[in-house]
């Protein structure tokens, strides 16, 4: 193993420094560094060329010249811009903005992806299935861009118009219901019969809710409120018992509920530490809310105390989760009026000057963070569903699966214990990749939604012909690929043992 | 892969009635591919979409039978509105409309359709030529040869897309599509020489491969004649998905800046220069995305009844 990394480490050192080398005198021979002072008519126009060819050392060979870079990176200097300005700030601004940007929309794809795609490994040949295979292939087919400037029409401006009178008309009420049941018939396996019935339920269950969202204008002064807080918990509470040890034992059940129960008092006892908090406290209440529902599944779990432990903690995590939301979209009604009734923006990380507390600074930044990271998802979710969808169905075939059936173990243990384990191996290591691909930034996001970060510093870079930016990029996501890479390979050992690193 | 199998069928067989047809593996992949539904459609839609753009305006001098070019300015109508109306169906003088100078948006979008199908195919012939031959020499050969390909191959990969095509973009934007498409080309093969290796890798330990090197056939001929052959799924749908995908990375490019340059244009250039004049003109948003998506998607469809026909195991469950 060790050897093993030590030689992938000293060959990625070399790799990566002969691409330094070619993107050096790929980026200096980009253009002309001096294009826009050529064509500046002030009176120091000689002085600022001479200023900047000194700077950027235009005098000496583009080889010496990054043998000079070489020698002051070797040293930790990053070096400057072609104006001057220190570039290792720049590199730590763009890092962070990148890191906020994608993070979120990496994480919320993957785990959305993964779900999806196993459900409907699950359902092969369903008309789920069909639907979500043609929705991903769709999204593989769609340009970033063109995604970017519909999403801010109708995402931001026109949303933004309908909040003001936030009615739904019947029609879209009707076309939603009518999503709603197809969704719930797709989903449901079983005869036509069964699928009917699962449709009609869907159409007026989700007909009834938005009629409801509309004539109480919710979406004007949205909330969720202590009751729904309960219920929510109490049917997530259900549903993670069912996943992690099934619902015919009561310990685990028991306490996913006391955890669902405990949340939802919270609701109402934490209003005055909620009011402003900070984000280190609000880590403190998730480590909190952990500890007790990991205190509830070993006092109720009874034989199955692991599956409960798991069962209660997912549960509480969740409620907390909606706790929080709850917060927030309380907050709702207050911050969209403190920003002329225009909650999601198209431009930029956060309204300049934005003064609010702790939940309307958090929703200044969701509105921003909003459409960059839909047009982020709609690309890694259709990657994430099929090939999770590929690594479940490949692994639902393999002889071990069909003998945990043979042996008559529940449809629940063979799907998580024996197939969902394995087919995330693959999956794992796309993450890696994935994650290494994510630190470079996406270069058109930014660039549509006029983000600074990672992507743009690099672009600016390059029109600019400004070596520097561009390098400092590189390093970054040079060093993020080959060690994203190593990781990739070691876990895949480390997850199958059949595999052998050498 | 073509030898013609005329094996005699099992006595039980016809005793039950059974008819049993002899297929060669190219008449296999043809019957898979084509019960392929969506590869169909999408070859069909592929196919209209080509046809469309290269006759309506026509190419490389040669006329077609749409009046207007996508040069000359005419005098604005209605704003430059679509003309196309589906109830009654009528084309009108400008079914897209027209652009703020009174360009039939039409033929300019054909236009566009025009170069970007062809960076795209010229970036996946390329990258599928070079991506294989590295691939292939280097997991034939293995050993020196294999580990300096393959640093090569390394060194591309960590070299962002985007550092290489602005730079050479820039040399050759002005020359037109051709050298943009080769230059992409040559900068996306090495998904291809890594896929294509490890082919190589498994296929040359097999039986056949030494036996054709125990009776003295020479290493060009093994590669090329015994074990390219066996690959030649692998290739022919990782090539489909990188012409989808160029398709896209053309556009982007375009989109940038980068790529096709002002007074040419393609779909991705049309988007990048009426991306302020979506509330004003959204049709000359419309059309080039929507033939974007149509392009791409009908390649990649087809791209993926090629894998089910050429690897059916991916697709049937056993349960």
């Amino acid at each position: 193993m060790i050897v093993f990394i030590a030689r992938r480490l000293v060959i990625s050192f070399f790799v990566l420094l002969a691409a330094t080398f070619i993107i050096y005198v790929l980026t200096a021979f980009a253009g002309d560094p001096l294009e826009d002072l050529r064509q500046d008519n002030s009176p120091q126009k000689l002085t600022k060329i001479a200023e900047r060819s000194e700077r950027m050392q235009l005098d000496v060979p583009v080889v010496l010249r990054y043998l000079g870079w070489l020698g002051r990176i070797v040293r930790g200097d990053l070096g400057v811009n072609r104006d001057g300005q220190a570039l290792a700030p720049i590199l730590s601004d763009a890092l962070s903005a990148t890191l906020q940007l994608v993070l979120a929309a990496t994480v919320l794809a993957i785990t959305v992806g993964i779900v999806i795609g196993i459900i409907s490994a699950l359902r092969q040949y369903s008309g789920f299935d069909y639907t979500v295979t043609f929705a991903a292939f769709i999204c593989f087919s769609l340009p970033l861009f063109w995604v970017a400037v519909m999403l801010k029409q109708y995402v931001a401006i026109e949303f933004n118009n309908w909040l003001k009178d936030p009615v739904i008309p019947p029609v879209v009420i009707g076309a939603l219901a009518l999503l709603g049941g197809l969704i719930f018939g797709a989903l449901t396996v079983g005869d036509r019969r069964r699928r009917l019935v699962a449709f009609a339920v869907g159409l007026v269950v989700s007909g009834a809710l938005f009629t409801i969202l509309s004539v109480t204008r919710w979406f004007a002064d949205p909330g969720l409120g202590t009751p729904l807080i309960l219920a929510f918990g109490l049917a997530t509470a259900v549903g993670f018992t069912a996943l992690a040890a099934g619902l015919q034992y009561r310990g685990p059940l028991y306490a996913a509920l006391a955890a669902a129960v405990i949340g939802a008092i919270c609701s109402q006892v934490l209003g005055p530490v909620l009011a402003d908090p900070t984000w280190l406290e609000i880590g403190g209440l998730l480590l909190l809310t952990i500890a007790v529902c990991l205190g509830l599944g070993y006092a109720l779990g009874g034989l199955q105390r692991r599956q409960a432990m798991t069962a209660a903690t997912l549960t509480g995590v969740f409620t907390g989760a909606m706790v929080f939301l709850d917060r927030m979209l309380q907050a709702f009604a207050g911050f969209s009026a403190s920003v002329r009734h225009r909650p999601v923006s198209t431009i930029g990380a956060r309204t300049p000057n934005y003064q609010g507390d702790f939940w309307q600074t958090g929703l200044d930044s969701a509105g921003h963070l909003l459409l960059p990271t839909l047009a982020l998802i709609l690309i890694s979710l259709a990657t994430y569903t099929r090939f999770s969808r590929a690594s479940m169905l490949e692994v639902m075939n393999q002889d071990y699966v069909r003998t945990a059936r043979a042996k008559g173990l529940p449809e629940r243990t063979v799907v998580l214990k024996h197939a969902f384990r394995n087919g995330l191996i693959p999956v794992t290591t796309m993450m890696a990749f994935d994650l290494a691909g994510v630190i470079g930034g996406a270069v058109v996001t930014e660039n549509v939604f006029g983000w600074r970060g990672m992507g743009f510093m690099f672009t600016k870079g390059l029109q600019e012909v400004d070596p520097g930016p561009v390098m400092a990029f590189f390093i970054v996501t040079g060093t993020a690929v080959v060690v994203f890479n190593m990781i990739a390979d070691i876990l895949y050992a480390y997850l199958d043992p059949r595999i052998r690193l050498s | 892969m073509t030898l013609s199998a005329d094996t005699q069928a099992p006595d039980g067989a016809v005793e039950q009635g059974m008819t049993i047809v002899a297929r060669t593996q190219a008449q296999m992949v043809r019957r898979r591919f084509f019960r392929h539904r969506a590869a169909l459609a999408g070859m069909i839609v592929f196919g209209l979409v080509l046809v469309l753009a290269f006759s309506s305006i026509g190419f490389a001098g040669i006329p077609g039978w749409w009046d207007q070019s996508y040069i000359t300015t005419g005098a604005l109508v209605n704003q430059g509105k679509p003309t196309l109306s589906l109830s009654p169906f009528s084309i009108g003088d400008h079914p897209f409309g027209q652009d703020d100078i009174g360009v039939d948006y039409f033929a300019k979008t054909m236009r566009g359709v025009q170069q970007s199908i062809i960076v795209a195919f010229l970036v996946g012939i390329v990258a599928t030529l070079v991506g294989a031959i590295v691939g292939a020499v280097a997991g034939y050969y293995r050993g020196r040869v294999e580990a300096v390909l393959m640093r090569v191959t390394d060194v591309m990969i960590t070299i962002p897309v985007l550092v290489i095509a602005a730079v050479l973009g820039r040399r050759f934007g002005d020359a037109g599509v051709v050298p943009l498409g080769i230059v992409l080309g040559l900068t996306i093969w090495p998904t291809m020489a890594r896929l294509l290796r490890g082919e190589f890798l498994s296929l040359r330990e097999k039986e056949f491969v030494e036996a054709a090197r125990a009776v003295g056939t020479p290493a060009r001929r093994i590669i090329f004649r015994h074990i390219l052959p066996n690959t030649i799924g692998v290739i022919v749908v990782s090539a489909t998905l990188a012409t989808a995908n160029a398709v896209l990375l053309e556009s982007a490019l375009s989109f940038l800046g980068l790529g096709v340059q002002a007074p040419d244009t393609s779909l991705g250039q049309l988007i990048n220069e009426y991306r302020t004049a979506f509330s004003t003109r959204p049709w000359l948003f419309w059309w080039p995305g929507i033939f974007i998506i149509a392009i791409a998607l009908s390649i990649n469809f087809i791209g993926d009844g090629l894998r089910d026909a050429f690897d059916p195991r991916q697709t049937r469950v056993r349960a």
